[in-house]
């Protein structure tokens, strides 16, 4: 105690220490609270601005010069041709991929370049994925500007984000189903198909919908495989010119009339709900599993 | 239908000129010769050479670590499942070798059954449960010889009576000793030469033990059984033979001593053997 | 029956198994086999396309010119402008995302309730799941004219600024989720080793929490870097098709994103140099990330490895 003013040092450091250890927490929570509030804001200002142009005209009109006409009935049915037949393509392949993964290969060599690849893909940009499928898809197969090449291009876009989510899937089983089934003499794929499989489903299944919800707000790459053109009639095969509706609003947006981008905080919030309703099925689904689990 | 013998079906499923069988009449189901286990870069069972000998009991003991279920493991390919495992050595079942690359594990596990620590009954019902054996091996039958076939497993299995009027309710709904039981006779519904049991009764209450014990003992004329168990009065009671394993200095199991199991327990030959029963190791 | 016979059915039975399991397996690994199969036709696709542009610019020009006007009659192909966007964008998004990540992470791992954060997690994540459209329309109708014109009047319409904070709030939850992960792995051990020691809760998630997850940490920085740069929406919107190289964040600049959304929409036709110039900005755009990810990847895994 021969040293008053190391005391005092040490003392006012506690204390220091003592207003950190408090304040510390309150401070993480404002990026929080700011994170939050963000949201808030955005969904506020799109209400604000669009609210009052919600209307039936909206979803089965066709676009139109006249904002009091216009619609994205187009646009919509684009939307559910592209993103529905990339869902047909894409959850039968992360299925496979992520069975082959988890139940067949068992982590060799091989298999782990090949999930590699997949995170790989995952991080490739999705305007790139636009890039190829117009020169791949459109010019060099000639599927042209068309339904189908979207549909391949959100189908490739999503692969990663689906089989990851089959992937966590398969492996939340636990390995001794996998082994008591082993042991009667069961194949691979008997393994699959009669215990790994039923137990896994409805947790791919959320994967799936993640998958759908992120293809439908993918606008970047639709913009460049379709081009961004005016439609006014629907689609009658898959080898038709198409939009989508972030695409739609791209469009509104971009317009300088005020009525127009009113219109388009209304086409947002309708696409807002699409996924709040499909991100709500995803989370339902996840809650029923959990407590299954528990049960069990 | 003409029966063939069973060494005869052997050779013709491997093909000709593959014919490693030795005479049926042997009395060894299984033997292991200088069996190695290498899980990644770690040892864990070396120089095991041992036999099981048909419609007995064998009972493998020795402390937890020592790779008693590793060994069982090896017998029905089940090692194969776990990335990074290596066997080297040979297994025999009935004169074949079954590692060697003709033969399919699929094959072999529908003759070798195991039964595992946790009961694992399928998320089915309690009927599915015991026919799932007999779907997957795809066994043609009528739904009355099902019936039958589920019937008399559970009945082999000491659970036909508590379970015979809810066939249809989950598995899950049975008690922990319940569900071992069914784990058993959902084995013994593929009619398996050799059953192979991971201490079956680790997590069982001493009344759940003792009905699994006695209902060993009462299917051992057809069935030729391996039992892993770390507990030593159990290996007594139940097994004809007993197999004590040790971990070596690096921690690599091996087999200390192998022989009746009067023998072992009344007059071990190892020290170790006698320090182990005695309860001074493990 | 017996035993003989129940094995020679079985036998019977076992090739057709066989053979049905054989299919399925290569059957499920073909499927796996498609996204390596699309890596090599997305780096094929632009590779071929840009050595059409390049035999006609020059690999020198393109990576040194300072000028980009390919879709003037005078045309100069350099991508130093849509890059300088590009960079600068994301610069001004990481500077946003990173440090609210990094909070936002410290907060789940270190701070919240598994109530609290089963309700904030997911809100977070939300960020990630808003259509990048509406944060173009976000940043272009209600950040520009509401708040930043208020303290800087001179601010452009179209701006480098509102697009970087609006990729920055659209990365935040990459950020967030990487860290967190990165933070729950960093063994419970450490931190009860540290408050025996008489650490502090603040002590522990800033002095022991946060090192010990810092790869974690800075390879979430470089993964969302890497997703910056990709962002094309917000920049096509907010951020005006401008290709010239400046350092004012208040003016309208067009990233390399942006630049090939323009391309795609106008009317260029294939084969033209315009649209191969496309495929060359894409190859330019998919190398550099693909470094990126490719950093960031290693650094999570070493990561992994070491708890």
């Amino acid at each position: 105690m021969g040293y008053p003013i190391l005391t005092e040092i040490r003392r006012s450091r506690v204390r220091l220490k003592k207003v950190l250890d408090r304040l510390l927490p309150v401070i993480l929570s404002i990026a929080v609270f700011l994170a939050v509030a963000i949201l808030a804001s955005l969904l506020l200002t799109v209400i604000i601005s669009g609210g009052h142009r919600l209307s039936w005209n909206l979803i089965t009109n066709y676009p139109s010069a006249n904002p009091n006409e216009a619609g994205m009935r187009s646009a919509i049915l684009g939307s559910i041709y592209t993103v529905g037949l990339s869902t047909l393509i894409c959850i039968p392949i992360s299925m496979a991929t992520a069975i082959y993964l988890v139940e067949y290969s068992r982590g060799g060599k091989l298999s782990s370049i090949l999930s590699y690849n997949i995170s790989n893909l995952a991080g490739v940009p999705s305007i790139i994925f636009g890039v190829v499928g117009l020169g791949f898809l459109a010019y060099w197969l000639g599927m042209g500007r068309t339904i189908i090449t979207g549909a391949f291009t959100l189908a490739i876009l999503t692969l990663p984000l689906v089989t990851v989510t089959s992937v966590e899937a398969l492996k939340a089983i636990p390995d001794d189903l996998r082994h008591g089934a082993y042991a009667l003499g069961a194949t691979t794929f008997q393994v699959v198909r009669y215990v790994v499989l039923p137990r896994a489903l409805p947790m791919m299944l959320t994967g799936g919908i993640l998958g759908i919800s992120r293809a439908l707000g993918e606008a970047a790459p639709i913009l460049v495989v379709s081009g961004l053109i005016f439609i006014r009639e629907d689609p009658t095969s898959l080898f038709s010119k198409f939009t989508v509706i972030p695409l739609q609003l791209y469009n509104w947006i971009s317009r300088p009339q005020q009525a127009f981008i009113e219109l388009s905080s209304a086409g947002i919030i309708i696409l807002l709900l699409v996924l709040l309703i499909l991100n709500g099925i995803v989370i339902g689904l996840r809650y029923f599993l959990i407590k299954r689990a528990g049960q069990l | 239908m003409m029966i063939k013998s069973y060494t005869q079906l052997l050779s013709e499923y491997l093909g000709p000129g593959k014919d490693k069988m030795s005479d049926s009449s042997e009395p060894e189901v299984v033997k292991v010769e200088n069996l190695k286990v290498v899980y990644g870069d770690k040892v864990a069972i070396d120089g095991i050479s041992i036999s099981f000998k048909k419609h007995y009991i064998t009972a493998i003991i020795g402390p937890s670590g020592c790779g008693k279920s590793t060994l069982l493991r090896s017998i029905n390919r089940l090692n194969d499942l776990i990335p990074n495992a290596k066997v080297y050595g040979k297994v025999y079942f009935n004169g074949v070798d079954i590692y060697s690359k003709d033969v399919d594990p699929v094959f072999i596990r529908s003759r070798i059954s195991m039964v595992f620590q946790r009961p694992n009954p399928f998320p089915f019902s309690i009927f599915d449960n015991v026919a799932f054996g007999l779907k997957v091996n795809g066994f043609k039958l009528t739904k009355d010889e099902l019936y039958k076939k589920v019937k008399d497993a559970l009945v082999k299995a000491a659970l036909w009576d508590e379970v015979k009027d809810r066939l249809d309710s989950h598995a899950y709904s049975l008690s922990g000793g319940q569900q071992q039981r069914l784990c058993i006779a959902r084995s013994l519904a593929v009619d398996p030469e050799v059953l192979l049991l991971d201490e079956p009764t680790v997590s069982l209450d001493p009344i759940s033990t003792a009905r699994i014990e006695s209902l060993l003992r009462s299917i051992k004329d057809e069935y030729t059984i391996i039992i892993v168990t770390h507990n030593m009065l159990q290996a007594a009671r139940v097994s004809d033979y007993t197999v004590v394993m040790m971990p070596d200095d690096h921690m690599v199991g091996r087999i200390i001593e192998y022989g009746a199991t009067k023998e072992i327990f009344t007059n071990p030959r190892d020290k170790r053997t006698e320090d182990y029963i005695s309860g001074r190791i493990g | 029956m017996t035993v003989d016979a129940r094995v020679e059915a079985l036998i019977r039975h076992i090739e057709k198994r066989r053979r049905i399991n054989k299919f399925f397996y290569f059957l499920f690994f073909s499927a796996t086999l498609v996204s390596t199969i699309s890596l090599i036709v997305i780096f094929v696709t632009l590779s071929y396309e840009s050595l059409n542009f390049f035999t006609q610019v020059s690999i020198i020009e393109f990576l040194t010119h300072t000028k980009w006007t390919a879709l003037f009659a005078e045309k100069h192909f350099g991508v130093l402008p849509l890059l300088n966007a590009t960079l600068i964008t994301s610069l001004i998004a990481i500077l946003v995302a990173a440090p609210l990540g990094v909070m936002i992470a410290l907060f789940l791992s270190e701070y919240a309730s598994p109530n609290l954060r089963s309700i904030v997690k997911p809100m977070v994540e939300t960020l990630a799941g808003i259509p990048t459209v509406v944060y173009g329309y976000f940043a272009l109708y209600f950040i520009t004219p509401r708040i930043l014109r208020g303290v800087w009047e001179g601010l452009q319409i179209h701006n480098a600024l509102a697009v970087g904070l609006m990729i920055g709030v659209l990365i935040i939850p990459i950020v967030a989720s990487i860290s967190d992960d990165a933070m729950k792995a960093v063994p419970l051990d450490l931190r009860h080793a540290a408050y025996a020691l008489g650490a502090r809760k603040c002590d522990v998630a800033l002095r022991v929490v946060l090192p010990a997850a810092l790869s974690g940490v800075s390879a979430s920085i470089i993964l969302a870097f890497a997703r910056a740069m990709g962002e094309t929406m917000i920049a096509a919107i907010a951020g005006g098709f401008r290709s010239v190289l400046t350092f004012n964040v208040g003016e309208a600049m067009e990233t390399m994103t942006a630049y090939i959304a323009q391309v795609a929409t106008g009317d260029a036709p294939h084969g033209t140099i315009e649209f191969q110039s496309l495929f060359a900005v894409a190859l330019f755009l998919l190398l550099i990330t693909a470094a990126l990810n490719y950093v960031g990847i290693k650094v999570v895994r070493k990561w992994a490895i070491r708890y």
